[in-house]
């Protein structure tokens, strides 16, 4: 088997476990992406560090049965490439390429060199001709309080043709920002590279560093870590199916979900502080102790928010109007979504049945069962199943999690890694794993740090789910892939 | 036509005006409760019409003249409806002027004058809602016609006021052919005013917007007299139904100012058991897609002719 070959060649990666580091030449860079496809593994993340000048290097992270398989093509001082792209293998490449070469000035070999990132000039969308077929425009600004990204549909009457998105309206520079900020408090931005998985975000920078300052957090406060983002899984799955339900006109729906997501807020608030759990994953461990009291009536209000998303679940079930607009909208057929590698909630709900809370698991994951839940259905009834099946799962791991917390510190002191030092984080946030990579600079600062939200893989997997659909089931199909545009935007 | 009529007439249009907003600021309220949810205020769609008068009206550089036009047209046509429907009374001068025939027509003028404006800006939306309005329209129209001619078989007239006082002249039951098109009116009726499960009047996504995506152009007294518009479009269905099916309390014979002392609280309780079941029915349903529509009216229509067929058969 070929892939074995380069991931024996591989070393042990600091950070999450099971991630090895391997430097390719040119020639073996498509070597590696041909092996890793034919294993059916997926590209996690691509990005490109440095600039032509003093010699970039390109970066590709796979998911592979063995285990997360960075590979490092270290181009040559004044190469501007192109390397060799992936898109034939990866179509998910694309955009990452793209990015980064506006980020960069390092191109692909492949075909499409429109801009992603940079929005200088009008961006060339594909035209669909043909008898009355005309395009609709959405957005950067929507009529709701959303976040902003362009929708061109091409439709005949009611029906899409074709789906293409532009992203890229709330690109903020995270990059650059990292490389000014001292590495032991770069958690803090990391947190806020897509405010609904500041938990994902800030564990895996935090794991990434703690494995290169060769540190090891206390095991309470890796439980607690836990407890956080599983938190953040089951808040932001109560607030998608009261949205879905809002979308399918079924206001009842959103009326009680929010309830039920206020009530886990407030029990998070008196615990840990604050709602929405942003600085409370720090390196060394987490910011926010929690009392045995306030952990036992966490613990309660979830057991009492998971019953009622029973029961609410039945109502869904049973209600004929819902279940007929989720039925069937926005199919992705399991071999399109392994085709694409498709990643996360959205590729469970079409039979991809990875979770790296399984698959590369660290403390507390190792100790704790937890089995990906999968659908091979990928319509909109499948992506709901698969949120309110792993509400039920979030509340059986937080039960367990916040009835055996360990005892003793929650931080472990942490020194400044080593100029040079190269760690990646990979955790599962709700969306899918969230990686962080991160490369230690001198004097205690970041030499580089890339965020990868998995929204990469799954913006144009939605362009494929929409096709053949109606123009007004958009919306819906959209709210049950829920990607983050400032995930991507970076 | 006596000067008092005519004042009477004027009072009648002047007190569905008033209530027309009232009547959508109920209807959200019982929406609210039915859902679990603290509920607006009652006044608040006056508040909201005061506030967009207060606004400076922004028009798109293309519009023609006929955006400007349409919102006073939709407007007048549905304060010209308000008057012609007998909702309190029935021997007023413009109750007796049109036929029920007459009254589709007056809606379906207002509903072209709307799709005309939503598309003269030309935006996609606008065009959107524009095509999926007048499929409703189209398909909602045969629907009401039919219901309208069952209910005229009873009475031997389309006039509105005859309907309305023969029902009310037969006694409390609702005959079997009236019970099958007042359902059929119930669905035209949702359909006609962008309610659940047609369309979902408190969205925010435009793609799938029909009534509101034509609005969307549209800015402060503009928009204040399409919405005001809607809301007594409202309230004329639901007095049309009221006319058709359920005639108590409307003045039979002459009537004059103090008629109305009657005739008005009658109407507020009608209005009320009205906006509490369209609530109801919006609560407990899910917004269907956009192509079941058809079915959805084709089932009005058909309950329509079942109407017409037990009135045939049964002779009832």
């Amino acid at each position: 088997m070929p892939l074995m070959r380069w991931w024996q060649r591989a070393q042990s990666v600091a950070g999450a476990p099971g991630v090895r580091e391997l430097s390719v030449g040119r020639e073996e860079w498509t070597q590696v992406a041909r092996d890793v496809a034919a294993t059916g593994g997926v590209l996690q993340a691509l990005w490109v560090t440095g600039a032509p000048a003093e010699g970039a290097h390109v970066y590709g992270v796979y998911l592979t049965d063995p285990g997360g398989l960075a590979v490092e093509l270290a181009l040559p001082a004044g190469d501007a490439g192109p390397y060799p792209g992936l898109q034939e293998l990866f179509p998910a490449a694309s955009r990452l390429q793209r990015a980064a070469f506006d980020l960069s000035g390092v191109r692909s070999s492949d075909p499409d060199v429109r801009p992603w990132l940079e929005h200088a000039e009008p961006y060339p969308f594909t035209r669909v001709d043909g008898e009355g077929v005309h395009e609709i425009a959405v957005g950067p600004v929507h009529a709701g309080t959303i976040e902003p990204g362009h929708f061109r549909f091409s439709v005949v009457g009611e029906k899409v043709l074709r789906l293409e998105a532009h992203l890229g309206y709330v690109h903020r520079g995270l990059e650059q920002r990292f490389r000014e900020l001292p590495i032991l408090a770069g958690h803090r931005l990391a947190a806020r590279v897509s405010g609904d998985s500041a938990v994902a975000f800030s564990w895996a920078y935090c794991q990434a560093l703690e494995g290169l300052a060769g540190s090891t957090i206390p095991a309470r406060a890796a439980w607690l870590r836990a407890v956080c983002l599983e938190l953040e899984r089951l808040a932001n799955h109560l607030g998608d199916l009261g949205a879905l339900g809002n979308d399918a006109g079924f206001a009842f729906g959103l009326a009680q979900f929010s309830r039920l997501k206020e009530d886990l807020l407030r029990a998070t608030a008196a615990a840990f502080g604050q709602r929405y759990l942003f600085d409370v994953v720090v390196p060394g461990g987490v910011a926010v102790d929690v009392s045995s009291d306030s952990a036992r009536a966490l613990a309660d209000v979830i057991c009492a928010v998971c019953a009622e998303s029973a029961e609410l679940r039945t109502i869904y079930d049973e209600h004929e109007g819902v279940r007929e607009r989720f039925t069937g909208a926005g199919r992705l057929e399991p071999q399109l979504a392994a085709q694409l590698g498709v990643l996360g909630l959205v590729g469970r709900a079409s039979g991809q049945g990875r979770d790296a809370r399984r698959d590369l698991p660290c403390l507390p994951y190792t100790k704790l069962a937890v089995t990906p839940i999968v659908r091979r259905g990928g319509d909109v009834a499948a992506r709901v199943a698969v949120r309110f099946d792993e509400v039920q799962q979030c509340g059986r791991l937080l039960a367990e999690l916040l009835a055996e917390l360990p005892h003793g510190e929650c931080t472990a002191a942490l020194e400044a890694p080593a100029d040079g030092a190269f760690g990646i984080g990979l955790i599962e946030g709700w969306r899918g794993p969230v990686l962080v990579a991160l490369k230690a600079g001198p004097a205690g600062m970041v030499r580089f740090c890339h965020p990868h939200d998995p929204s990469w893989q799954n913006w144009p997997a939605l362009e494929y789910a929409i096709l053949g659909n109606i123009v007004p089931d958009f919306p819906l199909i959209n709210k049950s892939f829920n990607l983050s545009y400032s995930g991507v935007d970076l | 036509m006596s000067a008092v009529e005519w004042f009477t007439q004027g009072l009648e249009v002047v007190v569905a005006l008033a209530a027309a907003p009232v009547l959508l600021g109920w209807l959200n309220q019982c929406r609210a409760w039915l859902q679990n949810r603290r509920a607006p205020s009652l006044w608040l769609p006056y508040r909201n019409l005061r506030k967009l008068f207060h606004k400076e009206a922004l028009i798109a550089e293309n519009a023609s003249p006929l955006f400007r036009l349409a919102p006073y047209v939709v407007f007048g046509a549905m304060v010209l409806a308000a008057g012609i429907i007998p909702s309190m009374g029935t021997r007023l001068p413009l109750v007796v002027s049109a036929d029920a025939i007459a009254l589709v027509g007056l809606f379906a003028a207002a509903r072209m004058f709307m799709a005309l404006a939503a598309m003269d800006v030309g935006t996609a939306f606008g065009t959107l809602g524009a095509r999926r309005e007048m499929m409703v329209g189209f398909l909602a129209e045969p629907a009401l016609l039919m219901v309208i001619l069952v209910a005229s078989l009873t009475s031997s007239s389309t006039a509105l006021p005859a309907i309305t006082e023969s029902l009310a002249a037969g006694g409390l039951g609702l005959s079997p052919s009236l019970a099958f098109s007042a359902v059929a009116f119930v669905l035209v009726l949702l359909a006609e005013n962008a309610r659940i499960p047609v369309d979902n009047p408190a969205t925010h996504l435009e793609l799938t917007m029909i009534h509101e995506a034509t609005l969307l152009e549209y800015s402060a007294r503009h928009l204040a007299l399409m919405e005001w518009a809607a809301q007594l479009k409202l309230f004329n269905y639901v007095c049309i139904g009221f006319a058709l099916f359920l005639p108590w309390g409307v003045e039979v014979g002459p009537i004059g100012p103090m008629g109305l002392l009657v005739a008005v609280p009658a109407l507020a309780l009608k209005l009320a058991a009205a906006g509490a079941g369209i609530a109801l029915i919006e609560t407990v349903s899910a917004k269907m897609r956009v192509m079941r529509i058809p079915e959805f009216l084709s089932t009005a229509f058909l309950f329509a002719v079942l109407g017409l067929l037990v009135h045939v058969l049964l002779g009832a």
